[in-house]
C-alpha cells in the first residue's frame, strides 16, 4: 500500500499521495537534498510502518522548518491571494503554454502543489479565460507514466552528470557540423540563447522547423506587402467573414480571440429583434394561450409559420450590428464550414482559383477569364457581399493554401478597406516555420553535420517524407535529442534527454500577437527532466542553467514588474504594433498568372489531428478519447471522402485505402463525410506512430508518410487503391440526422425576424396536470443553464474541461465501440440539408437537471434525488447500479462504470484527480452535476465571509469557463438580472423535449443562420 | 386434495380419461413413489452430470461477473438492460404457469390440473429461482444488492424509494417466491407421508418424517390441510397477475416510447401464461415418457394446455397489434418510430422471430389433430418458449436503442458471457428438476387418488362422502 521510493532518487513510478505533497515543493525537496544528502533516500525507500511512522514525524518537522529558511527562488506568487498555505485550497498560478508557434495563456489551478486543472488567462486578449482542448488535457501529459524519465545514451539509460560530462568532451570548436533543430522558437529567452550559442559557435546552424507552420501565409504577406506579416484579424468588426480553406475555428485557429468574436458577432442576432418575453421559454407565448388544455394536434405549424407570431411588434431598426455572415470556402468539411451560412465544397487544389476569381469579382485583380466557372452564382453573391460590406469584410486564408492565396486575401482585404479595421497586420517575433529542415536534410546528406542537436521536436516523426530524415539522422556522428517522451527521433538518437513539461519548468513565450508571457513552474519535474532553456544554456555555457535565472535574466524586468508579469500572465505592453502595408496588385497578379492550373483528380490534403495536433498529444488518453468534432471519431484517423467520391470509388466505411505518391505509401481507412469536396481526401496528421506510451501506441495511420516538402498542405498525382482489407473506425455518434425530430431548431434570420419565438412555436403550449403539488422552487438559489447553439462551435473544449474537472475515467476504443464512454457532456453532432450540400449543427448535451426528473423516481434505493436548489444530485455511495435511471432518461446522459476504470491507472497519474470530486468505483452511475462541487465551494466560501448572497457569474462550471465561443452561461435562475435568466427570457430559448414535462433546468437557445437571399 | 363439495354438473367433468386404464389406487401410489425408491438409475447420474456441468457454467459465469463487472455482458448505453432483465421476465414469465395450475384452476375446479399441478409448481419454483438471480447480479455493485431490500442497515439508514418499480418488483417477485413455495409444500405434505410410510431405511424414514410434518391423515388433519390449501390458493391468486404486472411496471411506468404503455400488464400477464404453459408442455412430455406416467398425465391435460396456449398466444397477438395501432393512432412520433423501427429497424429479425413464433405458431392448435399430436406439440412448445424470450428482448433492446435523441442511438450485442450465463440458469432449472424428480412425488398423489375415489363414488350412486377420505392403503 504503501510505496515510498522515487521520492528522492526519482526511479520509480509510484507515488505515495500525501507525502508528495511534501516533496514536490520545491524548497522541501532543495532542503531534502542539501541536508540528508543521502540519509532520507534510504530512508525513503523502505516501506514499512515504523519507516513510515519516522518518516511522517521527520516530515512534519522538516515541514515546519521550511518556513524558517529564506526561500532562494522566489517563484509562485499568488494569482489569487491566499493567506497562508491551508491544504486542500486551490491555488491558481498563471502560465503559459507553447504549442506549435503560438503560446496559449493560461491560469492552473493546483492543489497542494498538484496542477490539476488548465484554464485561460482572462487577462490575455487572445485567452479570455478560456482554453482549446490542447491546452485543458496538457495537464495529463505532466502525469504521463510514459514520458520520457531518463537520459538514455545509446539506449541505455545513463545520467545526466554523464551526458553532461560528455558533451564537455565534444569538441566543437568553431560550431562547424555544429545543427541545432528545434521547433518554433516562441520563448525570448530561448532565443536570447540561441543568439548566445552563434556568438560561440559562429559556425554553427539553428534550423526551426514545425510540421504545421505559416509559411505559406508570410511568403503570402511577402509577396502582397513585400513584408513577412501575420494578420491579426478582428471579427467583431466583421459583417462579412470569407473563409478561403481557413479553419479559423479550430484546425487553424490563431488565437481563441477570434472564435469569441466570431461568436459574439453571430449572438448579436437578438439585437435583430425585440428581447423576448420574460420567462419565456418555460411560459407559453401568448399566441399560445388559446391552445391551453386542448390538445393540439401532433402536426405542429412549420417554423417559418410567420401568421403564428402576429403578436409580436416589429423591431424598427436594429439595435446592434446584428449578425455576421460567413462564407466558408473547403475540401474537408470543418467545424468553421459547419457554422458557415454558405459553403462552397471544393477541392483545396481549386480554392487558389476561387480566390483568384474572387478577387476579379473584386476588382483586385483586374477582369479576366474566370478560372473556375463551375460556381458563378455563389462567387457573384460572395463578391457583391463583400463590396456592400466594404471596411466591415474580411477574406481569411487557410495555412494548406500556397503564398499567393494568402497574398489574394491581404489583397482583397486591402481594396475591401479592411487593413486596420477588420484585419491588421503584425510584424511576427516568432513564427511557426516549415522549410529549414530541407537544407538541413542536404547538408547531412553531404556529411556536413557532425553534432545534431534536437530541441523539443520529433523531426523522426514529423520531417517531409521525402527528406528521408530518419536514414539522414541515424548516419549524423552524435545526435543529442531533448524530448518529454522516447520518441521516434530518441530511439535513433546517441542521447536522449527528458525534457520537462511547462508546468514544471521555467520559460516565457509570445503569443501571436506579440504579447509575452512569463512560464512558471508549479511543480518540481517529477522526473529527471531539464527544460529547453536549461539545456540550450548548457550548448552555450557549457553548464545546464537554471530556468528562473536564465528567464528572469532574459526578460530584463525589475522586480516589481516581473512579480506583475508573473502574477497577470503576460508582460505588459509586449503586444506587437501594428504595421500599415501596402498591398502590391501586380505582383500578385503576376503570381497568380505564374502559377500552374491545379491538376485535375484526386487530391489529398493534410490537416492537423484536432486530438493529437501533429503527434505530439497522441499519448494523452482525454484527447485520444475526445470524439473528433466532425466524424465524431475516437482514437484513430481516418481518409475522409465525399460521398459522391466513395460511390465512384466503390467505398464504404471501413474500407481502407492505399495512397502512393513518390513511392511512398499509406494505408488509411475511409469514412464517408457529407458535405466533403469531390475528388479529396483528408487525410489527418498525428497519428500512427510507433511506441509511444500505452495511450498512443499502434493507433491510427501515419500521414506525414505521404507528405513531402514539395506539397505539405496539399498533394495532387497520388495513385489511389482500394485496399483489400476493411478496418472499423469506431465513433461515438451513429445517427447522423435528426429523425425529423425538433432537437436542434434552427431557422433563418428572414423566418427570425418574423417569428421571433420560432423554436417553441413547435411545441404544445399546453400545461399538463399535475398530480401532486409542485416542489417550490421560487426560494434561494436555483441553477440553471442556457447552451446557445447559435454561438456552439463544436470544439471540445468543454467536454476535456469537464473530463478534467470531474475525473472523468478514458474506457478505450473498445468500450466506446461498445457505447460505454464516460464523458458527462456529449456534443451531438447533426447533419442537415443534403448528402452533398450537408450542413451541420452541433449541440452540447449533459445532464438537463430536470425538475420532474424521470432517472430519479426509478431508482429502488434513492441515490438521484434533487436538491433544493434544483440540481439532479447523484449519491454515489448509495448506487447499487441496476441502470434503471439511465435507460429512463430521455437525453441518454447518464453514464455507468461497467468496470473498474481506474484499476490499471499508474500512480503517478492519479496525481491530475481533482480531489474536490469523487472518483467513482465500478458498478455506479455517474452524471453531470452543474459542477456541484464548484458551487458548494463558493457557497461555503459565501457563508463564511458573512452570508452574503451568491452574484451572478460567482460560479462557472468548467464547461462554461473554458468555452471559447461564450455559448454556455450558468447561473441562478432566480435572480432576474442573471445572466442565466435574462437568456431563459430570450426568443430562442427552447426546452428540449418540452412534451415530456420533464421541466429541464438546461434549456437552448435556437440556432439562426444569415443566408445571402441571393443565394437561396 | 380439497375439499370440493362437487355439483351435480362437475361430475360430468369428471372425465375419466383423466386418469387412463383404471390402475387401482396402489398402482398409483406405486406409479408416482417409485422412482423415489428405487436404487439411483445410472441415466440419473447422467442427467445431473450433464446439468450439474452446466450449472457450474453459470456459477463460474456470475463469479466472473461480479469480480470483473457488468461490462463482461453487452449491456451499454444507451441499451443499459440486455439480456439480464430479458432474462429476468423469461424466467418468471414461465414461472407463472404454475401458479396459475395449483390455484387458478383449483378455484375453478378444474379437475384436470391434479395430474400436472406439482410438476408446474415445481416449474415455478426453479424458474423463479433462476429469474431471481438476475436482478442481483445485475446490479453494478451486487454486494449492496441488499439494499433494494428495507431491512434496517447502518449503510444505507434510509428508505428505499417506495416510487421505483424495481422495488415494487422486490417485493411482488420474493412474495411470489415465498407463497409458490409455501403452497408448493403444503400440496406435498400428504405425499412425503405416503412415501414415509413406504420407506424402508430408517433415514429416509426420518427425513421424509420430518418433511411430512407428523402427517398421519386424521381427519382433522385433512380438515386443517384443505383448509391451508385453500386459503393459500387464494393468496396465490391475485399474485399470478400482479407479479407479472409488476414486472411490467417497470417498463410502463418509464417514459421511453415501447415501454411507456398502459396495455402493459394484461399483456405481460398473458404473455407469461403463454410461456409458462409451453414450458409445462416441454417439460411434462418428457416426464410423463421417462416416469412412465402417460396414464396420469394424459393426451387430455396436455391438450387441455393446448387450448390455453393457444388462448393466450391469441391474445399476445392482439396485444401486438394494438400497440401498432396505439402507435399510429396517439400521432406520437417517438412512439410511431419506435414501433416502425421494431419491425423495419436493425433488430426487425428479432422482432418477427417473434412475431412467427408467438403469434403464428400457436395458430395451429385450432386443429384437434395437431393439438394432440406429441410430437408436434413439443416442438411448437419450444417455439412458443423461443418467441416469448424474443418478445422481451425485443421490448428490452429496441425501445432503448432508439429513443429520443437520435445522437444517443446505438446498438446491443450479446457478449459470451451473456449466452453461457443464460445458457447455465437452463442448468440450474434442469438440476433442480434433477433433484426433484428424484426425490419428490412428481405427481400429486393424494388429489389424484381423491379424484379417482370420487370419480368411483358417484359411479356407483354412492352418497356423497367427503372427497378428502385419506388414500388408505387400498391392498
Amino acid at each position: 500500500m504503501i510505496q515510498i521510493e522515487g521520492i528522492g532518487n526519482q526511479t520509480g513510478k509510484k507515488f505515495w499521495r500525501s507525502l508528495n505533497e511534501l516533496s514536490s515543493t520545491p524548497k522541501f525537496r532543495q532542503w531534502l537534498g542539501q541536508e540528508f544528502s543521502e540519509g532520507v533516500t534510504d530512508l525513503l525507500d523502505t516501506g514499512s510502518r515504523r519507516r513510515f511512522m519516522q518518516l511522517m514525524a521527520a516530515s512534519m518537522g522538516l515541514a515546519g522548518l521550511t518556513a524558517c529558511r529564506r526561500p532562494v527562488e522566489k517563484i509562485l506568487p499568488f494569482a489569487k491571494g491566499v493567506e497562508g498555505l491551508v491544504h486542500g485550497t486551490p491555488q491558481h498560478y498563471a502560465t503559459v503554454m507553447a504549442l506549435g508557434g503560438q503560446a496559449h495563456a493560461v491560469v492552473v489551478e493546483a492543489i497542494d502543489g498538484r496542477p490539476i486543472k488548465i484554464e485561460g488567462n482572462k487577462n490575455h486578449r487572445l485567452s479570455n479565460g478560456a482554453a482549446n482542448v490542447w491546452a485543458q488535457a496538457s495537464v495529463l501529459n505532466l502525469y504521463d507514466p510514459d514520458r520520457s524519465q531518463k537520459v538514455i545514451e545509446k539506449g541505455k539509460e545513463t545520467t545526466w552528470e554523464a551526458f553532461q560530462v560528455a558533451f564537455k568532451g565534444m569538441n566543437l570548436a568553431d560550431g562547424d557540423g555544429l545543427r541545432v533543430l528545434s521547433g518554433a522558437v516562441v520563448s525570448p529567452t530561448l532565443a536570447g540563447l540561441r543568439a548566445g550559442l552563434m556568438a560561440k559557435y559562429p559556425k554553427a546552424k539553428w534550423v526551426e522547423y514545425e510540421p504545421l507552420n505559416e509559411d505559406e501565409s508570410l511568403a503570402g504577406t511577402e509577396l502582397a506587402f513585400g513584408d513577412r506579416l501575420r494578420p491579426q484579424y478582428d471579427l467583431s468588426k466583421a459583417d462579412v467573414v470569407v473563409s478561403l480553406d481557413c479553419d479559423f475555428l479550430q484546425l487553424d485557429n490563431p488565437g481563441l480571440n477570434v472564435i469569441r468574436e466570431f461568436a459574439r458577432r453571430r449572438k448579436a442576432v437578438d439585437t435583430m429583434v425585440p428581447a423576448g418575453h420574460a420567462g419565456g421559454g418555460h411560459k407559453a407565448p401568448a399566441h399560445g394561450e388559446e391552445h391551453k388544455a386542448e390538445h393540439k394536434e401532433a402536426a405542429a405549424p412549420p417554423v417559418a409559420a410567420s401568421a403564428a407570431a402576429p403578436a409580436e411588434p416589429r423591431a424598427a431598426t436594429p439595435a446592434g450590428p446584428g449578425i455576421n455572415r460567413l462564407y466558408v470556402v473547403e475540401s474537408n468539411f470543418t467545424l468553421t464550414g459547419a457554422q458557415a451560412d454558405h459553403r462552397l465544397r471544393l477541392r483545396s487544389s481549386d480554392v487558389s482559383s476561387f480566390a483568384a476569381d474572387l478577387a476579379r469579382e473584386l476588382s483586385a485583380l483586374p477582369q479576366g477569364l474566370k478560372i473556375l466557372g463551375q460556381s458563378d452564382k455563389f462567387l457573384a453573391a460572395v463578391g457583391k457581399d463583400l463590396l456592400a460590406h466594404k471596411g466591415r469584410a474580411v477574406v481569411m486564408a487557410g495555412p494548406r493554401q500556397p503564398a499567393r492565396v494568402h497574398a489574394l486575401a491581404a489583397l482583397m482585404n486591402q481594396v475591401l478597406g479592411s487593413i486596420g479595421e477588420t484585419v491588421s497586420y503584425t510584424r511576427p517575433t516568432a513564427a511557426a516555420s516549415g522549410s529549414g529542415i530541407v537544407a538541413l536534410a542536404k547538408e547531412m546528406a553531404a556529411n556536413q553535420v557532425k553534432t545534431l542537436v534536437v530541441l523539443g521536436s520529433n523531426p523522426v516523426y514529423t520531417a517531409p517524407a521525402d527528406l528521408d530524415f530518419a536514414a539522414k539522422y541515424k548516419a549524423v556522428a552524435t545526435t543529442i535529442q531533448l524530448s518529454s517522451e522516447v520518441d521516434e527521433t530518441a530511439l535513433a538518437s546517441t542521447w536522449h534527454l527528458p525534457e520537462s513539461h511547462y508546468l514544471e519548468s521555467w520559460g516565457d513565450a509570445v503569443a501571436s500577437d506579440g504579447t509575452v508571457s512569463l512560464q512558471q513552474p508549479l511543480i518540481e519535474p517529477i522526473f529527471q527532466t531539464k527544460s529547453a532553456i536549461e539545456v540550450a544554456a548548457l550548448l552555450s555555457t557549457g553548464t545546464i542553467g537554471k530556468g528562473y535565472e536564465l528567464v528572469k535574466t532574459q526578460s530584463k524586468l525589475a522586480d516589481a514588474a516581473w512579480r506583475q508579469g508573473l502574477h497577470d500572465g503576460i508582460v505588459a505592453g509586449t503586444q506587437a504594433s501594428v504595421v500599415k502595408p501596402v498591398a502590391n496588385a501586380k505582383a500578385v497578379e503576376a503570381a497568380v498568372n505564374a502559377a500552374p492550373k491545379p491538376a485535375a483528380g484526386l487530391e489529398v490534403t493534410f490537416f492537423p489531428s484536432a486530438s493529437s495536433y501533429d503527434g505530439r498529444f497522441v499519448n494523452n488518453a482525454w484527447l485520444q478519447e475526445a470524439p473528433e468534432p466532425m466524424t465524431k471519431i475516437v482514437w484513430d484517423n481516418a481518409a475522409l471522402v465525399s460521398p459522391k467520391t466513395a460511390r465512384e470509388m466503390k467505398l464504404e466505411d471501413g474500407a481502407v485505402l492505399s495512397l502512393e505518391r513518390g513511392g511512398r505509401k499509406v494505408e488509411a481507412p475511409v469514412l464517408i463525410q457529407p458535405g466533403h469536396a469531390d475528388n479529396s481526401i483528408t487525410l489527418t496528421l498525428g497519428y500512427g506512430r510507433g511506441k509511444v506510451g500505452r495511450v498512443g501506441t499502434g493507433i491510427g495511420y501515419n500521414a506525414y508518410a505521404l507528405r513531402s516538402s514539395d506539397a505539405m498542405g496539399i498533394a495532387t498525382g497520388v495513385t489511389v487503391t482500394k485496399a483489400a482489407r476493411t478496418y472499423t473506425l469506431v465513433t461515438t455518434q451513429e445517427h447522423h440526422d435528426q429523425a425529423g425530430r425538433p432537437v436542434v431548431r434552427e431557422a433563418s434570420v428572414a423566418a427570425f425576424k418574423e417569428a421571433p419565438a420560432f423554436a417553441t412555436h413547435e411545441d404544445d403550449h399546453v400545461e399538463l396536470f399535475q398530480l401532486f403539488d409542485a416542489y417550490d422552487y421560487s426560494k434561494g438559489n436555483q441553477w440553471g443553464m442556457v447552451v446557445d447553439l447559435q454561438s456552439c462551435i463544436g470544439c471540445n473544449a468543454c467536454l476535456v474541461a469537464c473530463q478534467s474537472e470531474n475525473n472523468i475515467p478514458v474506457v478505450g476504443r473498445d468500450q466506446v465501440s461498445k457505447g460505454r464512454e464516460m464523458h458527462w457532456i456529449r456534443l451531438d453532432r447533426y447533419f442537415t440539408g443534403t448528402e452533398d450540400d450537408a450542413q451541420v449543427v452541433h449541440q452540447p448535451m449533459a445532464c438537463q437537471q430536470c425538475e420532474n426528473a424521470p432517472c430519479e423516481s426509478v431508482c429502488p434505493v434513492a441515490a438521484t434525488v434533487h436538491s433544493p436548489e434544483g440540481l439532479n444530485d447523484m449519491a454515489y455511495n448509495r448506487c447499487v447500479g441496476t441502470r434503471y435511471c439511465a435507460n429512463n432518461c430521455p437525453y441518454k446522459v447518464r453514464r455507468f462504470n461497467y468496470f473498474n476504470w481506474h484499476k490499471d491507472i499508474e500512480e503517478v497519474s492519479k496525481m491530475v484527480f481533482n480531489p474536490d470530486v469523487t472518483v467513482r468505483m465500478r458498478g455506479v452511475m455517474e452524471k453531470c452535476n452543474y459542477c456541484v462541487q464548484r458551487v458548494q465551494e463558493v457557497k461555503i466560501a459565501h457563508k463564511v465571509a458573512g452570508r452574503t448572497p451568491i452574484q451572478d457569474g460567482d460560479v462557472l462550471t468548467a464547461c462554461q469557463q473554458t468555452c471559447p465561443a461564450e455559448a454556455i452561461t450558468f447561473g441562478n435562475i432566480n435572480d432576474p438580472n442573471s445572466a442565466v435568466a435574462k437568456l431563459k427570457s430570450n426568443n430562442r430559448n427552447y426546452t428540449l423535449l418540452h412534451e415530456l414535462n420533464i421541466k429541464p433546468r438546461t434549456t437552448y437557445l435556437a440556432k439562426v443562420r444569415n443566408p445571402n437571399p441571393e443565394l437561396a | 386434495m380439497a375439499d370440493l363439495t362437487f355439483d351435480p354438473k362437475d361430475v360430468a367433468q369428471l372425465s375419466p380419461s383423466l386418469v387412463d386404464g383404471h390402475p387401482s389406487l396402489h398402482d398409483v401410489t406405486e406409479a408416482v413413489s417409485i422412482h423415489t425408491e428405487i436404487e439411483t438409475h445410472r441415466n440419473w447420474y447422467i442427467a445431473l452430470a450433464i446439468s450439474g456441468s452446466v450449472t457450474l457454467l453459470l456459477g463460474s459465469m456470475l463469479a466472473y461477473l461480479i469480480s470483473t463487472g457488468i461490462g463482461v455482458w453487452g449491456n451499454n448505453n444507451p441499451v443499459g438492460w440486455g439480456w439480464d432483465i430479458t432474462n429476468f421476465v423469461f424466467w418468471i414469465g414461465i414461472g407463472h404457469a404454475g401458479t396459475l395450475i395449483s390455484a387458478i384452476l383449483f378455484l375453478f375446479r378444474q379437475k384436470w390440473r391434479t395430474s400436472i399441478n406439482r410438476f408446474a409448481e415445481a416449474m415455478t419454483l426453479f424458474a423463479v429461482a433462476c429469474a431471481g438471480i438476475y436482478p442481483l447480479v445485475h446490479v453494478g455493485r451486487p454486494w449492496r444488492a441488499y439494499w433494494l431490500f428495507p431491512i434496517p442497515n447502518a449503510d444505507l439508514n434510509m428508505w428505499q424509494n417506495f416510487r421505483s418499480p424495481l422495488l415494487w418488483d422486490v417485493f411482488a417477485v420474493s412474495t411470489y417466491a415465498t407463497v409458490s413455495a409455501l403452497f408448493w409444500y403444503v400440496g406435498l405434505i400428504p405425499d412425503l407421508a405416503i412415501i414415509r410410510d413406504r420407506a424402508t431405511t430408517k433415514i429416509r424414514h426420518t427425513i421424509y418424517g420430518i418433511a411430512s410434518l407428523g402427517w398421519r391423515g386424521s381427519a382433522t388433519h385433512w380438515k386443517n390441510y384443505e383448509k391451508a390449501y385453500m386459503i393459500l390458493a387464494g393468496l396465490s391468486t391475485p399474485l399470478v397477475l400482479s407479479v407479472h404486472t409488476i414486472v411490467s411496471f417497470d417498463f410502463a411506468v418509464s417514459i421511453i416510447p415501447g415501454w411507456h404503455t398502459t396495455i402493459f400488464p394484461p399483456y405481460f400477464v398473458a404473455g407469461a401464461i403463454f410461456s409458462g404453459f409451453a414450458m409445462v408442455i416441454t417439460l411434462m412430455v418428457i416426464a410423463r415418457w421417462v416416469f412412465k406416467v402417460e396414464h396420469l398425465v394424459t393426451i387430455t391435460h396436455l391438450e387441455n394446455m393446448n387450448k390455453v396456449i393457444l388462448a393466450t398466444g391469441t391474445i399476445v397477438g392482439y396485444a401486438y397489434a394494438t400497440e401498432f395501432f396505439i402507435a399510429w393512432y396517439s400521432g406520437n412520433e417517438y412512439e410511431k418510430y419506435t414501433f416502425i423501427n421494431r419491425a423495419m429497424g436493425p433488430y426487425a429479425w428479432a422482432y418477427w422471430s417473434m412475431v412467427s413464433c408467438n403469434v403464428i405458431s400457436p395458430q395451429f392448435f385450432w386443429f384437434k389433430k395437431l393439438r394432440t399430436n406429441i410430437p408436434f406439440m413439443f416442438v411448437l412448445s419450444i417455439f412458443v418458449n423461443i418467441g416469448m424470450w424474443f418478445e422481451r428482448f425485443v421490448i428490452i433492446a429496441t425501445s432503448l436503442h432508439r429513443d429520443f435523441l437520435p445522437s444517443s442511438w446505438g446498438y446491443f450485442r450479446p457478449t459470451i458471457v451473456d449466452i453461457l450465463t443464460f445458457f447455465g440458469t437452463f442448468g440450474l432449472f434442469i438440476t433442480l428438476f434433477v433433484f426433484f424428480t428424484r426425490f419428490l412425488p412428481i405427481i400429486a398423489v393424494s388429489e389424484v387418488k381423491g379424484m379417482m375415489i370420487q370419480a368411483e363414488h358417484e359411479k356407483h350412486y354412492l352418497p356423497a362422502t367427503t372427497a378428502s377420505t385419506e388414500p388408505v392403503k387400498v391392498h
